[in-house]
């Protein structure tokens, strides 16, 4: 089972530390890891993707709720939440396969944002599913290096909002 | 006023009487500020035994233990007592001297990342950067160390931080932390169903763990068992939640404890939980344990709930509080045939053991022994058989029964003995250790000289590392590997050289005369006893 902690915790070092500490600590899975400040200068948010049984998914819950530096915890699963990822991609082309990579791109919504005489840095954000999906798109041509954000995501703008954990 | 000087007056405040502890360059500004307070300093001999002892006072006194070390190998050297202390959720705070703030990172001499290193064993820790936060961070972490599920709490302070001057000093009357606000009082919804199960139950049974003792449950509990005939077995850490003769106490359950203490577990059909952890040793299959039961789960940290044990009726709360309201609420539950089958079990089932005449029982030695401790004495247990035997034949009457159960650490006896005689002067306190744990922490019996803490000390001496080697007699069928204490000191020569008073006992047959010269008076004393090397525990 998949699902997503967005944790709001005190913006001062090491805390990041702390938290993924306690993932392998007690040997949680964490498939995806994004931090950034929120509108609050004091806080930051981290989105942790992580999967595993109830009671794993209950006590990576209960754990991070524990931690002094955390304020507050919401989990919820794909469906519930909009995520996204941001990736940055550069390839290597040539004169035969340029068009193919722009058409792609064109087809999945990702922007050629800076290129040279044989490279093209490519942009794009969206669900990490097409974003794997654009690697994989790619495997034809020769990609040079990929950086991803992780996953980023905050739950739907529905009443479930009021049900999310809550610390205290 | 200087950090150090704020150090020591955040101390006064918090009430601390006594700080446990090792000089360093790193700490020594804190050292020298304390010299002009009332607060009494001991200089431990190595820095794991300082947090053992301010765990040894904590658990006697029931407030924070404190403990002050250097940086780099001091600090390194304190973990492990910091971790046993976590295990056991024994409210700690540990100060640590570190390099000048300036130069941390640049790994010069005696640096150590101790907050980083300590992470996975603190309840929370702090890196001092700035000397004006001084007041509210030991404010906090002496909150945060002795509320909700209690823990040790590492201050880290580096020396510039400690010789830099203060604005003012102002100690905060309260605590305000947006993210630490643990739950105290059970959830009425749950306290009802709680009572619900109660009524319903025909075989109820109450495991109670360590949370019972660190939240001073001990009356409470009592007087709900009293009340509605609801028998009490006990983890490790549980012992002394009940006289270990009170008709309503089953003893200790465990693959090391009572066999009908088991029984009763395994055989009742509501299970009530509290403070207690369900780890591997009190509760060997715990996801099995629901199947034939319905498990009520009492414990102050939510996140205990649900970690190692099956669906279960959770109430988060502190055990005190909890008893109180469960006690104010009016029900009936009959279940007389239930404590019947269980006295049955407790006459029948006495594990039996075939002592050798040539030498002394550990297990008759040391039922005579708290037979005749003070009513209210405290026995501190070391780990190995020493520690299995002190759980299944030490009698509580009133006194507190402490050990490592946690982390199992050995050495653990005698700087926590000295701790707890610290904590209350008047009690009788008996560290009972083996031969290996004694030889873990004796450089002690120089700091038991020092500052004339009375401790008595037994070592049930068999030149084996007892209970590796009984390990190795099942599991490897007598290939002994590295558990043989040949060489270890005369202990007769070693109490002298420490100016101790010594007994030797070799069988049963003068018990009684030694052990009474022994506790006879409030002096420190070392007792061997030579126990057959060749003993079980099983």
């Amino acid at each position: 089972m998949k699902k997503i902690y967005s944790v709001l915790v005190e913006n001062r070092s090491g805390v990041l530390c702390k938290v993924a500490g306690l993932f392998s600590r007690r040997c949680f899975n964490i498939d995806s890891l994004a931090v950034g400040e929120t509108d609050d200068k004091a806080v930051s948010c981290m989105t942790i993707v992580s999967s595993g049984d109830k009671r794993t998914i209950e006590q990576i819950e209960k754990q991070l709720n524990k931690k002094l530096d955390v304020i507050k915890v919401k989990t919820f699963d794909a469906d519930s939440s909009i995520s996204r990822e941001l990736m940055l991609i550069k390839v290597k082309y040539n004169k035969t396969n340029r068009r193919d990579i722009m058409e792609i791109c064109e087809i999945m919504n990702a922007q050629i944002v800076d290129m040279s005489k044989n490279m093209m840095l490519i942009q794009m954000c969206d669900i990490p599913e097409r974003t794997q999906l654009l690697i994989d798109m790619f495997q034809s041509v020769s990609i040079v290096e990929v950086a991803r954000t992780g996953t980023l995501a905050l739950q739907k703008c529905t009443e479930t909002d009021e049900k999310s954990s809550q610390k205290g | 006023m200087i950090g150090a000087d704020a150090i020591v007056k955040c101390l006064e405040e918090e009430g601390v009487t006594y700080v446990f502890g090792y000089p360093g360059v790193a700490i020594c500004p804190f050292y020298n500020s304390i010299l002009d307070s009332s607060i009494q300093t001991i200089l431990i001999r190595t820095e794991q035994n300082a947090a053992h002892a301010a765990s040894g006072f904590a658990r006697v006194s029931g407030k924070v233990g404190v403990c002050a070390v250097t940086s780099g190998p001091g600090a390194t050297n304190v973990i492990t007592g910091i971790a046993t202390a976590f295990a056991d959720s024994i409210p700690l705070v540990c100060i640590t001297g570190q390099v000048n703030s300036e130069l941390l990172g640049s790994d010069v001499f005696q640096e150590a990342d101790i907050t980083g290193a300590v992470e996975s064993f603190v309840k929370y820790s702090y890196l001092v950067k700035n000397v004006n936060d001084i007041p509210r961070i030991f404010k906090e972490a002496f909150h945060i160390a002795n509320t909700g599920r209690k823990g040790p709490v590492l201050i880290d302070v580096p020396i510039d931080i400690q010789n830099a001057e203060l604005k003012k000093f102002v100690y905060p009357e309260s605590v305000s932390m947006r993210t630490y606000k643990p739950t105290v009082k059970g959830n009425a919804v749950q306290l009802r169903k709680v009572v619900a199960e109660l009524e319903k139950a025909k075989r109820p049974i109450i495991c109670a763990g360590g949370g019972v003792l660190l939240s001073e449950a001990e009356k409470e509990l009592r007087s709900f068992s009293k009340k509605h005939r609801i028998p009490v077995v006990s983890t490790m850490m549980g012992i002394g939640v009940m006289p270990t003769k009170d008709e309503m106490y089953y003893g200790m359950v465990g693959n090391n404890g009572k066999p009908y203490a088991n029984r009763a577990m395994n055989e009742s059909d509501l299970l009530i939980m509290v403070g207690a952890r369900v780890a591997d040793r009190a509760v060997s299959q715990p996801d099995l344990i629901t199947e034939n039961k319905a498990l009520i789960h009492i414990d102050v940290d939510p996140a205990e709930i649900g970690k190692n044990v099956g669906p279960t009726i959770p109430l988060v709360g502190d055990a005190k509080h909890i008893f109180k309201e469960l006690l104010s609420q009016e029900f009936s539950c009959e279940h007389e045939a239930w404590i019947e089958t269980l006295n049955g079990y407790r006459n029948t089932m006495m594990p039996r053991r075939n002592p050798n005449p040539d030498y002394v029982d550990p297990a008759a030695f040391i039922t005579k022994l708290s037979e005749k401790m003070e009513k209210d004495g405290i026995y501190v247990a070391d780990v190995g058989q020493n520690q299995i035997w002190s759980c299944g034949y030490h009698i509580v009457k009133e006194g507190k029964f402490l050990t490592s159960g946690g982390m199992g650490t050995m050495g653990y006896s005698i700087p926590a003995a000295m701790g707890a005689k610290l904590a209350d002067k008047m009690k009788q306190v008996v560290a009972v250790c083996g031969d290996g744990s004694f030889q873990m922490s004796m450089m002690e019996l120089a700091t038991m000289n020092q500052h004339h803490v009375p401790v008595k000390i037994i070592v049930l001496k068999n030149n084996y590392l007892g209970m590796v080697r009984e390990y190795q007699h099942y599991t490897y069928k007598d290939h002994y590997s590295v558990v043989d204490l040949s060489g270890s000191p005369d202990l007769e020569k070693l109490a002298a050289a420490y100016s101790m008073d010594f007994a030797r006992l070799e069988t049963m047959e003068h018990a009684d005369e030694v052990i009474d010269a022994f506790l006879k008076e409030d002096k420190s004393m070392l007792l061997e006893c030579i126990i057959d090397p060749m003993d079980l525990v099983k």
